[in-house]
């Protein structure tokens, strides 16, 4: 996926690509945003970006149904987003 | 400012199984096809669907359409045309092999043919024992099937318009359906598509009511467009609530959390459903579960700062049983409610799932604009999947026959594409009247100055929908509740927004919504104000009994001066006996 710096901060784009076909996706991504998102490292941004980009049962499964990713870099970022508030 | 328009055979508005599958027979047939969807097309909520697609291939158990076509006609509390469900459960069989061959990547059994599983509902031989129905594809069925036919769609060229929301249709003074207008979500800028024909496959309107499972996409916006062009919305009173969401918030709770053992305590902890139910308590059917859940909280039982909501308690089955019985239960608690369930109860409140009603449509997706059964259909409209009513589910929709719906008449209304376009082979010509209709409608929101918010607005309502024409309907609150509703599309007027930007506005998409969910929402509420009966998922405790003398019609509801009219359910069949209508019992 071929990101640039600048799609780093365009939040309205992301905000709308946080609308997903599962609510539990919707209202966790939205908080995640709007919470935490611009205090992530721009590495952290990007790879925050590239979920985005992920089928939905497999970001479901990542940060809500349990099942963590192998990779390491991923986990850092769903672990922050698994601690977000969403109630 | 010169509007851009672009020239299409066939408009499709909504990217989700039905969408997508008609798209797909259409560019398989080498028409020109414009898919517009205001989400990437994966990300639909058919992706949400994880259950099934019911086809009586008898892998499993012996098993035949016209026991699927009885189980499917009782479902529906005998709401549903006959016609259409024998059609639906005879088309199941090759829709199936088709999304087989098309890629879906079906579970299997060693002999090698498609898994099917049992659901509740599903019969062998009229009622008799269970049947094994549901195919699926793991846990992932919906997406699955998404995946496969957004593949086969762009090897076959069709024209995909992502983050592109759809406006209004434009039609001439004869009723002809001439394209729609539809907005740029990233620029902000309007485009016109003009078509021969168009589909609309926008899905559901979950969104209406406060408590739901849908996603945040499932505004009723196509519903909406067919209001607004002057269509009617049929059986919208029939909407199917789960008995426990996570409060507030809607995501669903299993119903295997009180299968093994969990159950449902008030304020002072008393489990009441001992008291709605005395023999089956907790495991009481869907609609008495959620309506005891409504009980307590206006009787004042209700837990929380507002009193709102009940607890569902899990913490006596212990840590070990919930982690290996109820996997995502706790994960899903503790991230939406902030409550470990291995400590504490969870908050839960009826949450709103699927709605039956939507666009009338023959068995051929064509939009009926009449309750004259007989009637002609709106030339070059067809409309499938949630968003449509062919009247397959009647009052109550049975487990794995949501996705079978969109998928069958998607890839019919498709079929049926063709043909018209065959015999309609010129583009008509544009109706300006109605163009510049739609685009006024889209720059209303351009006004500043001070106002509501979208969201204050959009609180209210979904709030008033809750209370007023949710699970609990009697006629004084129902009356309340459509009143209320009607001036809160009043104050639709003075709602201003806050961004005025260009570029991925998501509040001004959010108003259009808005606009969609009030309008979905008063046909709720009128058409179930005015069914004086219990039957499906439409429960008055004012009026508890199913009356197939007065009642076995169809609500029609039109947005001009919210008027009703109603026609008869189609009783007969195509090519087998009527199913006369019994007492549902399980």
């Amino acid at each position: 996926m071929n990101i640039q710096d600048s799609d780093l901060s365009n939040i309205d784009r992301l905000r709308w690509q946080c609308r997903r076909g599962m609510l539990e996706l919707d209202v966790l991504l939205e908080a995640f945003l709007e919470q935490h998102y611009s205090e992530l490292s721009p590495r952290l941004q990007r790879l925050f970006i590239q979920l985005l980009g992920f089928p939905d049962p497999v970001i479901h499964a990542w940060c809500v149904g349990g099942e963590p990713p192998d990779d390491e870099e991923f986990s850092e970022l769903i672990a922050a987003i698994r601690e977000t508030s969403a109630c | 400012m010169a509007l851009e328009k672009q020239r299409f055979d066939t408009l499709i508005m909504g990217a989700g199984g039905a969408g997508l599958n008609a798209a797909l027979q259409l560019a398989n047939a080498n028409l020109k096809v414009a898919v517009v969807s205001k989400v990437f097309p994966t990300r639909s909520h058919t992706v949400a669907a994880q259950g099934g697609v019911n086809a009586a291939l008898a892998n499993v158990l012996p098993d035949n359409w016209h026991w699927h076509m009885f189980d499917t006609v009782k479902g529906s509390d005998y709401l549903g045309d006959q016609d259409a469900i024998e059609y639906m459960c005879r088309e199941a069989i090759p829709t199936v092999y088709e999304l087989e061959h098309n890629g879906v990547p079906f579970s299997r059994l060693t002999n090698g043919k498609i898994y099917q599983r049992a659901f509740g509902g599903q019969s062998q031989n009229f009622g008799g024992e269970q049947a094994a129905r549901t195919c699926a594809a793991a846990d992932r069925t919906g997406h699955a099937i998404l995946h496969t036919l957004y593949q086969q769609n762009i090897r076959a060229k069709t024209h995909f318009y992502d983050e592109y929301f759809a406006v209004d249709l434009i039609r001439d003074d004869e009723g002809y359906v001439l394209g729609a207008l539809v907005l740029n979500i990233a620029t902000g800028e309007p485009l016109l598509i003009e078509s021969k024909t168009a589909l609309l496959a926008t899905g559901g309107c979950g969104q209406v009511f406060r408590t739901t499972s849908n996603a945040h996409i499932n505004t009723g916006d196509g519903m909406a467009m067919a209001l607004r062009a002057g269509l009617p919305l049929m059986d919208m009173e029939f909407f199917q609530f789960h008995p426990t969401g996570i409060a507030g918030k809607g995501m669903l709770i299993t119903e295997g959390v009180r299968g093994e053992g969990g159950y449902l305590i008030n304020k002072d902890g008393d489990r009441f459903m001992e008291k709605y139910a005395p023999n089956a308590k907790d495991l009481a059917s869907r609609d008495v579960v959620a309506r005891s859940i409504v009980t307590e909280v206006r009787e004042g039982n209700g837990v929380g700062p507002e009193a709102d909501h009940v607890l569902l308690k899990v913490n006596h089955l212990g840590e070990e049983v919930i982690a290996k019985r109820l996997p995502g239960i706790r994960e899903s608690s503790k991230i939406f409610a902030g409550v470990d369930p291995v400590k504490d109860p969870i908050p839960v409140f009826p949450t709103a799932h699927y709605v039956m009603g939507g666009i009338p449509t023959d068995r051929f997706g064509r939009v009926m604009p009449t309750a004259d059964d007989d009637g002609d259909h709106l030339p070059g409209l067809y409309a499938a999947g949630e968003c449509a009513c062919a009247s397959v589910h009647g009052a109550n929709r049975l487990g794995g026959n949501s996705l079978l719906d969109i998928l069958v008449f998607g890839r019919l209304a498709g079929h049926n594409i063709i043909e018209y376009v065959k015999d309609n082979t010129a583009h008509r010509p544009l109706d300006e009247a109605s163009v510049e209709k739609a685009v006024s409608r889209l720059q209303r929101w351009d006004a500043k100055g001070d106002g509501i918010t979208v969201s204050q607005l959009r609180n209210e309502f979904r709030k008033t929908m809750e209370d007023h024409a949710g699970v609990f309907r009697v006629e004084d609150m129902m009356a309340d509740g459509v009143e209320k509703v009607k001036r809160l599309r009043e104050k639709l007027s003075e709602v201003r927004l806050t961004d005025h930007s260009s570029t991925f506005n998501t509040n001004r998409t959010e108003a259009l919504e808005l606009e969609n969910l009030i309008d979905v929402g008063l046909s709720i509420a009128v058409s179930a104000l005015h069914r004086k009966e219990s039957r499906g998922a439409h429960s008055r405790p004012d009026y508890p009994k199913r009356d197939d003398v007065d009642w076995m019609k169809h609500t029609l509801y039109w947005k001009e001066n919210d008027r009703l009219d109603y026609k008869g359910v189609r009783a007969q069949p195509l090519t087998v006996e009527s199913f006369p209508p019994k007492e549902r019992v399980y």
